[in-house]
């Protein structure tokens, strides 16, 4: 049997900013009908690679060839549409306010057929057929900002399919999925997978670009690596391993973690106290933190467990409740931010961009935002200083490069992540609340994070609110399942496993708690009512 | 935290390129710091070789410089609120509001001037204070609020005046406003100065001044680090009013009288002198001496013109022109900047 002619060989591409090479002569492969996954860590040149397919950037050097044809590079705009490929970025490109239908064919808005009139009817028509064509189940008529996030994720699929098939007719396509998973929860990315295979069996090729080990090894069917601007393996998904997909990804093996063993952190005193807290979306949540303590909280997306991390910290306003900070008891309602970081409380929101850090700034002004008057010292701020102390923390935590004068947006996600710990940990928080602590953050940055929140731990506590199980479970001690705001039941000790964590959500969720903590078997409506 | 426990990344190639990249950035800033300074420069030895006799006098000078000091005290207060991310537009009419108490108290009802002028100046304050109600409180929008306001103010200066000038303010405040001189120039310019100084100091050497910033640039941001975002919001908006109060207070000592329109052609000056000023010395940033610089800038091109014999209309041209050009201007670099970090 001989190798299928690959719709895409790209051969020896280059490309260099400001003398330093983002690409060094990397090969791409794609073959007819296949799910090939582009993975590495931020940095590693994907999206470099991605944006000379797109016709964005200019190589140095290399060849591409389409089906057996040589393409000259670079290509000229609007190229690439015609050889087939289209993209569908993490953004999505879709506008919230408008309809499905009106988003789906955006290309005839901007440019219609006929300039004087455009048949709604006929388009919300057509948007049906193509919705049934692709098997999904979307109201043409609701606004894109209404839609699930993964359903937004599908209809910008169709779009760029239904583009595709506009200009480039049946010829052979090659959809580029550039990290779409970013911001979907993990329950939903199922979905999305299911209907890439479904666009794969149909004959399309698909570029699936990420930097989430599971997802590729889930999803793919064949994997090139790309480390430090160089391809570092291809391989056959199948016959790859987890660990061997890490080595290719970093270059090296991951060392293990040792979370403390989950009687002894039990044992410890408590320092916080929390009783019947309850916001717009948890119900009634009580539960203690325990010195040196992680504690996760996850569920399904709407299930409210990441309200408990802004409750605590007064981000978000609680209904009613209490809670405890050493033995000094607070109503949960009069919480503010000033009045939690005066008890001793930090917090790391999950959107670093826009709650999180002022991306204009330098990454010295963002990390010293919490100790600006430490450095007044007479009657003016010690500048050197405070550049000295952001200089010495961004070593401490790796933020790289270490310069504290670069503007905070140019770092990557997991340098900015490890810098607002820095931020953080710089005011010794006796209890430290993260949401997401490593959302769009590579593989290399995520184990540094994981660590830097087990070492802070040792003198501390920690709540973690994550959707990611592998997460929860390599930094937790214990983790609490909230399902429809009311917290289900904890898992502990050898119970903290990814696997065991997502069965346990799903669990809950559906109403199949049989094998829940005891005391909510107890729970009967009519008996408490 | 030990960092030699932590599992390290491999380098990453496009650190180099980073730091590459900044290198030009950084010089390239500095360039830009200095764009506007050598600009007036330019216009200052343009005019000079053109009308020598005229334009390089030490009395247009001093004049040049002393007449501004209210355009100079007006734009900022207007900075100190635009730093903070709100507008407001009712710094003109305060003003003239101040101009005008000062000439009815002191000349209608002989009190003397330096209760005047503390009437005035409270009066600024409360300004600033109700527009800090609407905005904080009620989260109205700033540019909406102190657009009404402005107009509001401005009706009750009409009011108030019944619509005269009133002249014949005390020597009291006009000699140590215009009279008075340290090196040829009025005292006028160095109370302009003072106040220029107190702003720089407290943006570059008080906490208070960067969390001004950071609430100007994300109010969540701010609140989550436990800033107190509606205070330093409130208290911009009235040291804003006590600042364009006290432009006021110069104003009438200037001119030794207050009109009822006094100051309104103002506005529009100090926004253009404020958003040029953000191109220059710190860009990016509304910042103190910028801003001196830019209403320098802004009065020599238009004294130059007249000098040369242009009409009064130019004034409106340059102004205007100015204002979008500046806003243009740091718009691009913004774009430029942010697709250079990509």
């Amino acid at each position: 049997m001989t190798e299928p002619q690959p719709l895409l060989r790209a051969r020896g591409l280059s490309k260099s900013f400001g003398g330093a090479l983002a690409l060094d002569d990397v090969d791409l492969t794609v073959l007819p009908g296949e799910v090939h996954g582009l993975l590495g860590e931020n940095g590693s040149g994907k999206s470099t690679l991605i944006k000379i397919l797109a016709g964005y950037h200019q190589p140095e050097g290399g060849t591409l060839t389409v089906n057996g044809e040589e393409v000259p590079l670079p290509l000229p705009p609007g190229e690439s549409r015609a050889l087939g490929f289209e993209f569908v970025h993490q953004d999505l490109g879709l506008v919230p306010a408008l309809s499905v239908a009106e988003n789906l064919f955006m290309g005839e808005i901007v440019k219609p057929r006929n300039k004087f009139f455009m048949s709604w009817s006929r388009a919300q028509r057509e948007a049906r057929q193509i919705f049934e064509r692709y098997g999904l189940s979307l109201d043409q008529n609701a606004t894109v900002e209404s839609l699930r996030p993964v359903e937004r994720a599908l209809l910008a699929i169709v779009r760029a399919l239904e583009g595709l098939r506009r200009t480039a007719g049946a010829g052979p396509t090659l959809l580029v999925l550039d990290e779409p998973t970013v911001f979907l929860p993990q329950h939903e990315i199922g979905l999305l997978f299911d209907f890439v295979r479904q666009i794969a069996q149909s004959g399309s090729s698909v570029l699936f670009v990420s930097h989430d080990l599971d997802e590729v090894r889930q999803i793919t069917d064949r994997v090139t690596v790309l480390r430090d601007g160089r391809v570092a393996g291809v391989v056959a998904t199948a016959e790859t391993t987890s660990a061997e997909l890490v080595h290719l990804i970093i270059g090296h093996d991951l060392t293990a973690m040792a979370p403390t063993a989950e009687q002894q952190v039990l044992d410890r005193p408590v320092v916080l106290q929390v009783s019947h807290l309850t916001t717009r979306w948890l119900d009634d949540m009580s539960f203690d933190l325990h010195a040196g303590e992680v504690l996760g909280f996850t569920g399904l997306v709407g299930s409210g467990y990441e309200d408990v991390v802004y409750a605590l910290f007064g981000a978000i306003p609680a209904h009613s409740g209490s809670v405890s900070f050493a033995g000094e008891l607070v109503s949960a309602g009069s919480l503010t931010p000033r009045t939690a970081m005066a008890a001793g409380v930090a917090f790391v929101p999950g959107d670093r961009q826009r709650n999180g850090s002022i991306p204009s700034l330098s990454a010295a002004e963002n990390v010293n935002l919490l100790v600006l008057d430490r450095y007044f010292q007479n009657m003016r701020l010690r500048q050197r200083d405070l550049d000295d102390n952001a200089q010495s923390l961004m070593t401490t935590f790796d933020v790289r490069p270490p310069q504290p004068a670069l503007e905070y947006g140019s770092f990557s996600g997991g340098n900015q992540q490890k810098a607002m710990m820095a931020k953080w940990q710089q005011v010794a928080p006796k209890v430290l609340l993260l949401h997401e602590p490593t959302q769009g953050v590579d593989v290399g940055a995520r184990q540094q994070i994981w660590r830097m929140i087990r070492d802070a731990t040792a003198e501390s506590s920690t709540i973690c609110a994550s959707s990611d199980y592998e997460q929860l479970a390599a930094i937790c001690d214990r983790v609490g399942v909230v399902a429809r705001g009311r917290l289900v039941g904890f898992l502990t000790g050898s119970d903290v496993s990814k696997d065991r964590i997502a069965d346990f959500c799903l669990r809950s969720s559906a109403g199949v708690t049989a094998d829940v903590v005891s005391s909510d078997l107890d729970f009967n409506p009519l008996t408490n009512h | 935290m030990s960092s030699d426990q932590q599992v390290r990344e491999p380098a990453d190639s496009s650190q180099a390129a980073d730091v590459a990249h900044r290198k030009r950035f950084v010089n390239g800033k500095s360039l830009e710091a200095l764009a506007l300074p050598i600009a007036w420069l330019a216009v200052v030895i343009l005019f000079g070789v053109l009308r020598p006799s005229t334009f390089l006098t030490t009395a247009n000078m001093s004049s040049i410089l002393a007449s501004q000091a209210v355009l100079v005290v007006v734009t900022l207060a207007l900075v100190v609120v635009l730093t903070c991310g709100d507008y407001d537009l009712s710094v003109a009419s305060v003003v003239g509001l101040s101009g005008m108490l000062i000439a009815i108290l002191n000349v209608n009802h002989g009190v003397p001037i330096g209760v005047a002028i503390l009437v005035a100046l409270a009066a600024g304050l409360l300004v600033g204070f109700v527009n800090g109600l609407f905005v904080v409180l009620l989260e109205i929008d700033s540019l909406i609020v102190t657009l009404g306001m402005s107009t509001f103010v401005s009706g009750v200066v009409l009011w108030i005046s019944d619509s005269n000038t009133i002249s014949g303010i005390s020597p009291d405040l006009v000699q140590p406003v215009i009279v008075w001189r340290i090196l040829g120039v009025p005292l006028e310019f160095y109370y302009a100065m003072i106040i220029a100084l107190g702003v720089w100091y407290v943006f570059r050497f008080m906490p208070l001044g960067r969390r001004l910033l950071v609430v100007g640039r994300n109010r969540e941001v701010s609140r989550l680090s436990g800033i107190r975002v509606g205070a330093v919001r409130w208290g911009a908006l009235m040291v804003s009013g006590l600042i364009a109060a006290f432009g006021g207070v110069l104003y009438v000592g200037t001119s030794g009288a207050a009109g009822p329109t006094s100051g309104l052609e103002l506005l529009l000056p100090a926004f253009a002198a404020a958003f040029l000023g953000a191109t220059t010395i710190n860009p990016g940033r509304f910042n103190a001496w910028g801003t001196v610089i830019a209403v320098y800038f802004l009065v020599t091109g238009i004294t130059g013109l007249q000098l040369l014999g242009a009409q009064s209309f130019v004034q409106n041209l340059f102004y205007g022109a100015a204002l979008i050009a500046a806003v243009s201007f740091s718009q691009v670099v913004r774009r430029r900047r942010a697709a250079g970090t990509q």
